[in-house]
């Protein structure tokens, strides 16, 4: 039909128009982040428990020291979909921190071991401490973090991703990061107190590189690296910032499920339905 | 297959209703007999899918409400703690803010339709301007939705466009300052977008019984632009249109799901997962995709206030489509220029769109421009034009003979099953 023909026509053209804007308008290029395999990827992928619980290892022995994650409970980490910790040891991580609570009888706020239904307390009391102890950067709550990064991915695969379901750029980006630091390159001049990295828009970061290979200890006998570590940790926060991902996936299977069926059915009675309107003389 | 075309209530409580509020009537000569013409494709089920779309919108909105805080301080939080604490608050908010973009899908495919097919042209004028003023107020309701998380996005997207009114002279910075409620976008502003946010539905619902009605008044325009001229050229509503509008709505439904479960915010910005910072702007401030093109046109323009008028003149100017297009054929199938010059409007329209979506620089902002002058030279010139120069193919006599010449084709290749015509 002739429709087809002229509708592929002007897509066509307008991709004649757009396409060459790219490249000769494009700012400066960003490198972008390697694409990791992540277990949580695609229409069936769910967490791996014990990948975020080697995360989690890495966020309270490293990045907590700096960085809040104010949106996630002691209790999230026994959720279903989790990194599967019992109840049991999610209370006794909670009790490792020291929360403020209060005002008590006295009118005094205090200090108390951490319960399940706490929230992970922040490493600085107040924005203005944070920047004082990290030379006036603000390292940002990693509660949303995952999901509050991306990368600019350009034509055509913006569009493309849509149906490989690549939904995994945040982590990707959180791994580039802590993998990115590296000397400058000649010429490059850094502000005082900033880092090179490779990954970063910029390229001059505020957090002197926070992961060296070995630093954080494993007991599964997975490597101690930290390509290793920036996956790990890059999926712990992917969990930390869209928990239901398992229940949410599950119940698509069965609306999708469901969704084909019925709409198979209704094709098929809208044909029977239809069959009379098209043959009037049959009847 | 039949129904009876008149209403005949069988219980006793029915005939004692129908004499007293006779709403199953009106519902079976709306919605059950009501005449539509036989050859209707599937672009016509985006009407049944639009009004779905505004009850999935409602409904999901409704108890997103009950969670919600519109506060600048606890916003944020609120939609987070609907995200994780709240029982599918998770699907819920995923549901409804897809589904901002689904009814966006929807009323593009929509009105893509009726500016194919002429749907706008005497007697459905009405009908059509009816139309437009719901995409208006979608577009409003959307925004201000949008606004709501008060993310980084929300907060600097309300700044933005707030600010286009302070183009207007002398009354520009008034408005501005009483739409926000105070000197710059907080607390105040916040409040009444959710207000607001929560109303126009509701204005929305009303007016799409409205576009219902006139549409009921002047009955559907259909692929060959032809009026039904006897009851062969139509079926009636019910099954016919009820059983291919619930097949496609399954079909749409399916898109929505792919989405809402397993890409659902592929659609929105990330940096609307970072608290609203009045403090720091975004490297680039973009819409939700669903405004782009209009994004494109305001930025294309190098004057501020022309380009607030261009934007607002690109929505409104399609109001006057009955009036633009002085052609008397309908139907795009018939018009091969206007059909060619449409398809490239359509195309432009995504084009703009993606021009949208970059930063306003160099080549990019030529492009917009070229595909802005399209835009409105469709509108204001060719349309007009094409309309006294164009030489249209013959039309059908009638529905019936369209839809019996497809199927003497159709027979023609399958001899067994065609013997009776």
């Amino acid at each position: 039909m002739h429709a087809h023909r002229s509708i592929v026509l002007a897509l066509t053209l307008a991709a004649a128009v757009a396409a060459p804007l790219r490249g000769a308008f494009a700012q400066e290029q960003e490198v972008p982040p390697p694409r990791q395999h992540w277990s949580f990827a695609g229409p069936f992928g769910l967490y791996d428990p014990e990948q975020l619980q080697r995360g989690f290892k890495i966020y309270r022995e490293v990045c907590s020291n700096c960085h809040s994650l104010k949106l996630v409970a002691f209790r999230n980490l026994a959720d279903p979909g989790g990194p599967d910790f019992t109840e049991e040891q999610a209370a006794a991580i909670a009790a490792t921190f020291q929360v403020t609570a209060g005002p008590n009888d006295q009118g005094e706020m205090y200090q108390r071991p951490g319960a399940l239904a706490d929230y992970f307390p922040p490493p600085f009391a107040n924005e203005q401490a944070a920047r004082n102890a990290n030379g006036g950067a603000l390292p940002p709550d990693m509660s949303d973090l995952a999901k509050a990064r991306s990368y600019e991915r350009g034509f055509p695969w913006f569009i493309l991703d849509a149906f490989t379901q690549y939904q995994e750029e945040g982590p990707d980006y959180i791994h580039a990061i802590l993998n990115g630091y590296e000397e400058p390159p000649p010429g490059f001049t850094l502000p005082p107190g900033a880092q090179y990295n490779k990954y970063f828009p910029g390229h001059a970061i505020g957090m002197p590189k926070p992961l060296s290979d070995g630093q954080v200890e494993y007991t599964d006998g997975t490597p101690t690296t930290v390509d290793q570590y920036g996956r790990d940790v890059a999926a712990f926060l992917a969990w930390a910032s869209e928990p239901k991902l398992d229940e949410r996936k599950r119940l698509g299977f069965q609306v999708f499920v469901f969704l084909i069926v019925f709409a198979g059915l209704l094709y098929f009675t809208k044909k029977r339905v239809w069959h009379e309107a098209h043959h009037p003389e049959a009847t | 297959m039949s129904a009876h075309p008149v209403y005949q209530p069988r219980s006793s409580f029915m005939q004692w209703m129908e004499r007293r509020l006779p709403i199953a009537g009106l519902i079976h000569s709306s919605f059950v007999v009501y005449p539509t013409p036989r050859n209707l494709n599937y672009w016509w089920t985006f009407g049944g899918i639009l009004s779905f779309m505004l009850g999935v919108q409602i409904i999901t909105g409704i108890v997103l409400a009950m969670h919600y805080t519109a506060n600048v301080n606890l916003a944020f939080d609120s939609v987070e703690s609907i995200m994780r604490d709240v029982n599918y608050g998770w699907l819920l908010r995923y549901l409804h803010s897809n589904g901002a973009s689904f009814f966006f899908v929807a009323v593009y495919a929509h009105i893509a339709r009726g500016m194919y097919y002429g749907s706008y042209k005497d007697p459905r004028e009405v009908l059509w301007i009816l139309g437009v003023i719901l995409f208006l107020l979608m577009v409003v309701t959307g925004f201000m939705g949008y606004v709501l998380p008060w993310g980084q996005m929300s907060f600097w997207a309300a700044t933005v466009i707030t600010n286009l009114f302070s183009a207007l002279p002398w009354v520009g910075d008034p408005i501005v300052t009483w739409l926000w409620g105070g000197y710059a976008v907080g607390n105040p502003t916040l409040g009444r977008f959710y207000s607001l946010h929560y109303l126009l539905p509701f204005v929305i619902a009303g007016v799409v019984v409205l576009h219902v009605w006139a549409l009921h008044m002047v009955g559907q325009n259909n692929p060959t632009g032809v009026e039904p001229k006897t009851e062969k050229d139509t079926v009636a509503f019910t099954p016919y249109a009820t059983v291919k509008d619930a097949f496609f709505l399954g079909v749409f439904l399916l898109f929505f799901a792919w989405f809402v479960f397993f890409i659902p915010n592929y659609l929105g910005h990330s940096d609307n997962y970072i608290p609203a910072n009045p403090g720091q702007t975004p490297m680039h401030i973009v819409p939700e995709w669903y405004y782009l093109p209009f994004y494109a046109i305001l930025r294309a323009i190098p004057n501020k206030l022309l380009g607030v008028i261009a934007l607002a003149a690109s929505i409104i100017l399609l109001a006057f489509l009955p009036w633009l297009d002085t052609s008397r054929v309908r139907s795009a199938n018939y018009r091969p220029l206007y059909r060619q010059f449409l398809l490239v409007f359509f195309a432009v329209v995504i084009g703009l769109g993606y021009l949208g979506s970059q930063p306003p620089e160099g080549g990019y902002v030529i492009a917009a421009r070229f595909l802005t002058a399209y835009y409105f030279l469709f509108l204001l010139v060719i349309l007009p034009l094409l309309g006294l120069f164009e030489t249209t193919k013959p039309l059908p006599n009638s529905i019936s003979q369209s839809v019996l010449r497809h199927g003497a084709a159709a027979v023609a290749s399958a001899p067994p099953s065609g013997a009776k015509v």
